[in-house]
């Protein structure tokens, strides 16, 4: 997994609520083996039109969104499915963090053992940010992971909390498997106990 | 008990029994039971494994089927893409080489993940469930604790048969009075997800209490617990009771003889102590429930199927008011309007919410004697083949057929619409399911969600139809 410490970049608004794991990658990409590729088609429905040329009123296909790495969603973003496709679109496409004021379960967990960080802030903070990047799509963010903080012009400053074992291993761009891994005689000891 | 001992909840109970490690400041090591898999959320786990040269532990605790993007016409098991084919011989390698047994297309004990878990008697009362694919919460209906996991997870439940968990919040909803008729088990959760929304239980795991809940049979629990983490939640749960007992006895995988005493004694601790505190209660008084309809694109949006559609001015909130307005634009409805007598497409009755025997015997309830309503294409399509043999033997294949309706091979289906069943764009259907997402059953294709009796009232008048005007004629 990517190491994740400092991130500053403009950001993509997307004041939608409820963004569903559905309308992040459509369940007909999901037939692929490999984690590769779904970028391209992250939220697709939206993003193209029946013909399949780009819709020019979605926020993705502007031309201030090219190269941002932040995204800033509505409340209760990734609900839905368990698909970790929905990460995998998100990182595809070039995005590191998400900034919302609340994350599905499932969807923050797959997010973070991707290098994805999930920023959730209160709804002021969230208005605010909003209301810097919509008129001003150059405004940069930055998402500081070891303060927690997220900085953005015109004094705003906040924080955001992150568990300390996955800000430990999104710094270190540690995987959990390894760590897991390292617990093998307490799990046979746990089985044995069991049985 | 003595007064020093922790009065704790049956999640916490289940919990604890599980946490292998607990170190301070750090998730939980969490011993999985079972660990159940599918052909969409597995393929990445097993390249995972083979990259780092790992085994899976304990392909004995492991269960595969293919359910997801299965074909559902009869006779033409084989004719999917090219990709959803390469995706089933992956997970068929897969199990082949890793030693984990596969119930494949074909088998007589192929269905959907959720439902042949219960029917298998795999799923048991206090075991630790997960699975890639967040209606794990299904196997809660049995008391156990079971919970949807992301490619990754899958990996590490492969690799170590554990899990690193953070503990969650505990969430009570109590269901008291009695259901009318024409109320079903999918009305209280499709009543329980308007009442909280998508959002309400998140970081929680619920445990459903009450006299209505207890006299649910497990088929109702299961449609109950299924759509749990519709409403936020990654786990819902139920007390295992005499009912729980009885579906489960004789069964495949469960004990048999002493060891079954044994384990219905155990089984009989599960429950959560008198006095135990929940972080959250919601009380549903059954009495007030009517059938329940959605009338948006996502499983919040929901209202009694008699009532009238809010409009922008029912909600305060700026976001949430834009959200209900995205979702009128996408289903093209009037906020304010009634739902009731609007023209449909299309029926689908099926998924792991609503596939199982009991739902089918319900939807043929209504259908048996009656004809499809011209123009409706109606699908039913059974959660596995003990499900579809079952209704075929008591001849609900043939009241389907004879009311015009398509009687399907078992599989996810128009649930998910990556099958090869799915809605043309502007089509809305009454359905079954689980998720009326944008596109969630065809590109730009509409749900309404409802409960089988509701979706097959549909189904006869041709447009959305209060179920209690079918069931008193
Ligand atoms: S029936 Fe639908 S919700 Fe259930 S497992 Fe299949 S795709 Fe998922």
């Amino acid at each position: 997994m990517a190491k994740f410490t400092t991130l500053t970049s403009h950001a993509v608004p997307l004041p939608v609520d409820n963004v569903d794991t559905d309308q992040i990658i459509p369940a007909r990409f999901l037939k692929v083996t490999d984690k590769n590729g779904l970028g391209d088609n992250l939220f697709c429905d939206w993003r193209y039109l029946k013909d399949g040329s780009p819709n020019p009123d979605f926020v993705l296909n502007e031309p201030e969104s090219r190269g941002a790495q932040i995204l800033i969603a509505g409340d209760n973003f990734g609900s839905g499915s368990s698909r970790e496709h929905a990460p995998w679109a998100l990182v595809g496409w070039g995005f590191r963090a998400i900034i919302s004021t609340g994350f599905a379960d499932i969807f923050k967990s797959n997010a973070l053992k991707n290098g994805l960080l999930p920023v959730e802030v209160s709804p002021e903070t969230h208005k605010r940010l909003m209301e810097a990047v919509q008129p001003d799509r150059t405004t940069e963010i930055t998402i500081d992971l070891p303060s927690q903080t997220v900085k953005a012009p015109g004094g705003i400053e906040s924080s955001f909390p992150i568990d300390d074992f996955s800000k430990h291993c999104l710094l270190e761009g540690l995987d959990q498997l390894g760590y897991l891994l390292s617990f093998e005689d307490q799990i046979s000891r746990y089985e044995q106990q069991r049985t | 008990m003595t007064s020093t001992m922790k009065l704790k909840t049956l999640f916490q109970k289940v919990w604890d029994e599980h946490v292998v490690v607990q170190e301070a400041g750090r998730p939980a090591v969490l011993y999985i039971d079972l660990h159940l898999i599918h052909e969409v959320t597995s393929p990445q786990a097993f390249t995972g494994l083979r990259e780092r040269g790992l085994k899976v532990r304990r392909p004995d605790k492991t269960v595969a089927t293919m359910d997801h993007s299965t074909p559902t016409l009869p006779k033409s098991l084989w004719v999917i893409d090219d990709q959803a084919k390469a995706q089933l011989a992956q997970l068929e390698r897969n199990s082949k080489e890793f030693g984990i047994e596969l119930f494949a297309l074909g088998d007589r004990r192929n269905g959907i993940v959720h439902v042949i878990g219960p029917e298998r008697g795999l799923t048991q009362p206090g075991k630790t469930i997960v699975c890639g694919d967040s209606h794990t919460s299904t196997h809660g209906a049995f008391g156990a604790l079971a919970f949807g996991i992301g490619t990754s997870e899958v990996e590490h439940v492969l690799a170590t048969q554990c899990l690193l968990q953070r503990e969650p919040k505990t969430f009570e909803v109590r269901v008291d009075g009695q259901l009318m008729p024409g109320v079903t088990a999918k009305d209280i959760i499709l009543a329980l997800c308007a009442k909280i929304g998508t959002g309400g239980a998140t970081g929680h795991v619920i445990e459903y209490t009450g006299s209505v809940i207890r006299s649910l049979d497990m088929d109702g629990r299961m449609t109950v617990c299924n759509m749990s983490i519709e409403a936020g939640a990654r786990a819902g749960m139920i007390a295992p009771d005499d009912t729980t007992f009885a579906y489960l006895e004789g069964r495949d995988r469960v004990p048999k003889g002493a060891e079954w005493d044994a384990a219905v004694d155990r089984w009989r601790q599960l429950r959560t102590d008198d006095g135990a505190t929940f972080d959250k209660t919601v009380i549903i008084d059954a009495n007030k429930l009517e059938p329940m309809i959605t009338y948006g694109t996502n499983p919040g949006m929901g209202m009694p199927i008699s009532q009238t559609m809010p409009t922008s001015e029912s909600f305060d909130d700026p976001s949430q008011r834009a959200a209900f307005e995205k979702a009128m634009k996408y289903m093209s409805l009037q906020p304010g309007e009634r739902l009731l007598g609007k023209k449909i497409d299309v029926v689908f009755i099926g998924s792991c919410t609503n596939s199982r025997i009991s739902d089918l015997r319900l939807a043929a309830g209504v259908l048996s004697g009656r004809k499809v309503a011209e123009g409706v294409r109606t699908l039913v399509v059974p959660g596995s083949h003990d499900v579809k043999r079952q209704a075929e033997a008591e001849g609900l294949d043939q009241i389907f057929k004879d009311a015009g309706a398509e009687w399907r091979e078992p599989g996810c289906s128009m649930c998910i619409a990556m099958n090869g069943d799915n809605l043309e764009p502007g089509q809305y259907a009454v359905s079954t399911s689980n998720r009326n997402f944008e596109g969630r059953q065809g590109k730009g294709g509409r749900t309404f969600l409802a409960s089988p009796l509701t979706a097959a009232a549909a189904a006869v008048a041709g447009e959305v139809t209060d179920p209690r005007s079918l069931l008193l004629a």
